[in-house]
C-alpha cells in the first residue's frame, strides 16, 4: 500500500540536497570543530557557514546563532538560562509571562521553574488562538524577565502578530521570546522587525535533520548555560557540535522557498474547503482568506495561518478513530483527542480556543508539505467522508 | 501525538467491527464511559431461552464513541457474549476481553476497556426491567414506551 504522510508539523522527510550536503560530513570531513588542525578547521567553517545562513535569515549577526539539539533544548535554556541569570545575580525579577497555546516544552518547563520560585503567568487567548494583546501589557510588571509566546502554533497553526507584541516589550521593557520552531520559513520572521530577543528555531520541521536546533539571543542577553563543559558556542552550550546535522539545518534554510509556501497554500485551502463540506465539522484556529469572506471568521488574512496546517473538529466521533480508519488507506494524520496523548487529556490547546472536551477529542490535524502531490490531497478527501460516515453511524451520540 | 502500539488482532476488530449497531426494542440496554474523557460505548441485548430454558443472549449488538481500542473491545464483548447464558456472559471480565484482543497497550486497560461494564449493565438493565414486568405488567408497557421515546 502506498502511504501518504500528512503529519509534517510533527516532523519531515529529509530534502535530498540536504542529505547529499550532509554526508561528507560523517564520512570525509569528520573532524571536531574544536581542535586545530585540519580536520577541525574544516568543520569549523561548516559550522560558520551555517550560523550564517541561519542569522541571515531571520535577520540577525552570526555571533548571535547558538546551536542546540533542537527545539526542546533551546526553550528550555531560554527559561532556565534567563530565570537563573536573575537569580544568581539577584536581580529580583522572578516573573515569566508565556500563554496557554505554548508546546509542552515551554509550559512544563515553567512548570518545574514555578517548584525553583518563579512566578508564571499564562495569558489567554481568542477563539481563532490570538494571544490577548491587552492581558499580556498588563501581566508585565518590574519583575518580569521574559515574555514567550509561540509563533506558529504546532496544533492550531494560528501565528502570531510578534511585532505586535514586540511593541508591547519594548515598551514595557522586557525580553522577548518566541518559539519558531514550526513557523520558520513559513513566514515572517525579522528579529529587528518584531523586536524580539530570543528566538528557538529547529531543523526537522524544514527537512532538515533531526536532532539539531539554535536559539538566537541578541547580543548583550546573559543567560546561564543549561550544561557545563567545554564552552562551546560561546560558553553557552558546551558539547561537541553536531557538524553534519548543522550543516543540513543550513541547507535546509538555502533550499526553502517561497514557490513551496504558496503551492501549500493552495492545496491547505482545498483540503479545508474540501473537509468543510462534510456535515457537522469546523475548522479550529485562523481561517485562510478564502473563508474569511464567506463570513466564518472576520480578521484572519492569509499570513495568520501556518501554509501548511489543517485543524478540523469532527461532531460526535473520535479523533484517533478517524486517524486510525485513514492509516488502513495509508493515510498518516494526527490529532488532538485524550485517547492518544501520553497522558489521556485532551489538548490544552484546543481547550484554550474554546472547544468542549468532547468536541477536542474529536479533531485531526492534517499538516502537508512541499511533497504533498494534488493525487494525495484527492484521495484523502475521497476517503475521509467515507470514513467520517463510517464512524458516525458507529457513534452512539446523536 | 500519539506513540501508541496496538496488536494485530485490535486493528483488526477495529476496521471490522463485528455486531455494530442498535436492536429495535432491544431486552436490555447498558451504557459506559464519559465523552470528555473520549469513550462512550452502548450495548443493547435481546433475550431467549435455550433448549434446557436458561436465558441467553440471542442477539447483542453496540454503537461506540471512542478510540480504535474501544471500538475493538466492544466488537470483541459482542462476539464472546453472544449465545451464552446471562450467568456466563455476566462472568467475562476486562482481563478477558484484553486476552481475546492479543493485550491492550497499558494505557488503554483501564479507559478504552469497559465493554464488559457496559454488557453487565445491559445485562442488569434487563432483569431490572423483567422484574418490574411481573410485578405491575402495566408500568412497564408505560417505561417501554418512554424507552422508545428516547
Amino acid at each position: 500500500m502506498k502511504t501518504i504522510y500528512m503529519d509534517n508539523a510533527a516532523t519531515t522527510r529529509v530534502d535530498d540536497e540536504v542529505l547529499k550536503e550532509m554526508i561528507p560530513y560523517f564520512t570525509e570531513k569528520y573532524g571536531n570543530a574544536s581542535s586545530m588542525h585540519f580536520f577541525g578547521q574544516e568543520a569549523k567553517s561548516a559550522l560558520e557557514k551555517s550560523r550564517k545562513i541561519i542569522a541571515k535569515e531571520i535577520g540577525a549577526k552570526s555571533e548571535e546563532i547558538i546551536f542546540t539539539s533542537g527545539g526542546t533544548e533551546a526553550n528550555n535554556l531560554t527559561l532556565k538560562g534567563l530565570f537563573f541569570w536573575n537569580k544568581e545575580n539577584e536581580t529580583g525579577k522572578n516573573h515569566i509571562i508565556t500563554t496557554r497555546i505554548e508546546h509542552d516544552c515551554i509550559l512544563n518547563t515553567c512548570k518545574w521553574l514555578e517548584r525553583q520560585g518563579a512566578q508564571i503567568t499564562f495569558i489567554d487567548v481568542d477563539a481563532e488562538g490570538f494571544v490577548n494583546l491587552k492581558e499580556l501589557e498588563n501581566a508585565i510588571t518590574d519583575k518580569t524577565i521574559v515574555v514567550s509566546v509561540i509563533h506558529g502554533n504546532n496544533e492550531i497553526g494560528t501565528i502570531q502578530d510578534l511585532e505586535a507584541i514586540g511593541k508591547i516589550c519594548k515598551k514595557k521593557g522586557t525580553l522577548f521570546h518566541t518559539d519558531a520552531c514550526q513557523s520558520f520559513t513559513k513566514t515572517t520572521l525579522d528579529v529587528k522587525k518584531q523586536n524580539l530577543d530570543l528566538v528557538t528555531l529547529n531543523a526537522h520541521k524544514i527537512h532538515g535533520p533531526k536532532g539539531v536546533g539554535a536559539l538566537y539571543i541578541r547580543e548583550g542577553i546573559k543567560i546561564v548555560p543549561l550544561f557545563h563543559g567545554g564552552g562551546h558556542e560561546r560558553k553557552i552550550r558546551s558539547g561537541t557540535e553536531n557538524v553534519s546535522s548543522v550543516v543540513g539545518f543550513g541547507k535546509a534554510i538555502e533550499v526553502a522557498n517561497k514557490k513551496d509556501i504558496e503551492k501549500m497554500i493552495v492545496m491547505r485551502n482545498k483540503i479545508i474547503d474540501g473537509i468543510l463540506k462534510i456535515p457537522n465539522t469546523r475548522l479550529n484556529g485562523a481561517a485562510p482568506l478564502t473563508e474569511t469572506k464567506k463570513g466564518l471568521f472576520n480578521k484572519a488574512p492569509e499570513e495568520k495561518r501556518l501554509c501548511n496546517n489543517v485543524n478540523i473538529s469532527f461532531n460526535n466521533i473520535e479523533g484517533e478513530s478517524i486517524g486510525g480508519y485513514l492509516e488502513t488507506f495509508g493515510i498518516c494524520t494526527s490529532t488532538g483527542s485524550a485517547c492518544a496523548s501520553h497522558s489521556l487529556e485532551s489538548s490544552h490547546v484546543l481547550k484554550s480556543i474554546g472547544l468542549t472536551p468532547v468536541q477536542a477529542n474529536s479533531t485531526l490535524r492534517i499538516s502537508i508539505s512541499k511533497y504533498t502531490t494534488e493525487e494525495e490531497v484527492n484521495f484523502l478527501l475521497e476517503k475521509l467522508p467515507q470514513v467520517v460516515d463510517k464512524l458516525r453511524k458507529m457513534s452512539p451520540i446523536a | 501525538m500519539s506513540t501508541i502500539t496496538y496488536s494485530k488482532k485490535v486493528l483488526k476488530e477495529f476496521t471490522n467491527p463485528k455486531n455494530m449497531g442498535e436492536i429495535k426494542s432491544p431486552d436490555g440496554v447498558g451504557k459506559v464511559g464519559n465523552p470528555a474523557c473520549g469513550y462512550i460505548m452502548q450495548i443493547h441485548i435481546k433475550v431467549d431461552k435455550n433448549k434446557s430454558g436458561k436465558e441467553i443472549l440471542k442477539d447483542i449488538k453496540f454503537k461506540t464513541f471512542g478510540c480504535a481500542a474501544a471500538i475493538a473491545t466492544s466488537s470483541m464483548i459482542t462476539q464472546l457474549a453472544k449465545g451464552k447464558t446471562l450467568d456466563e456472559a455476566e462472568k467475562i471480565t476486562r482481563n478477558d476481553v484484553a486476552e481475546s484482543l492479543e493485550g491492550l497497550p497499558p494505557v488503554k486497560m483501564h479507559c478504552s476497556n469497559l465493554a464488559s461494564d457496559a454488557l453487565k449493565k445491559a445485562i442488569e438493565d434487563y432483569r431490572k426491567k423483567k422484574k418490574l414486568k411481573k410485578i405491575i405488567p402495566a408500568v412497564t408497557a408505560a417505561s417501554s414506551v418512554v424507552v422508545m421515546g428516547k
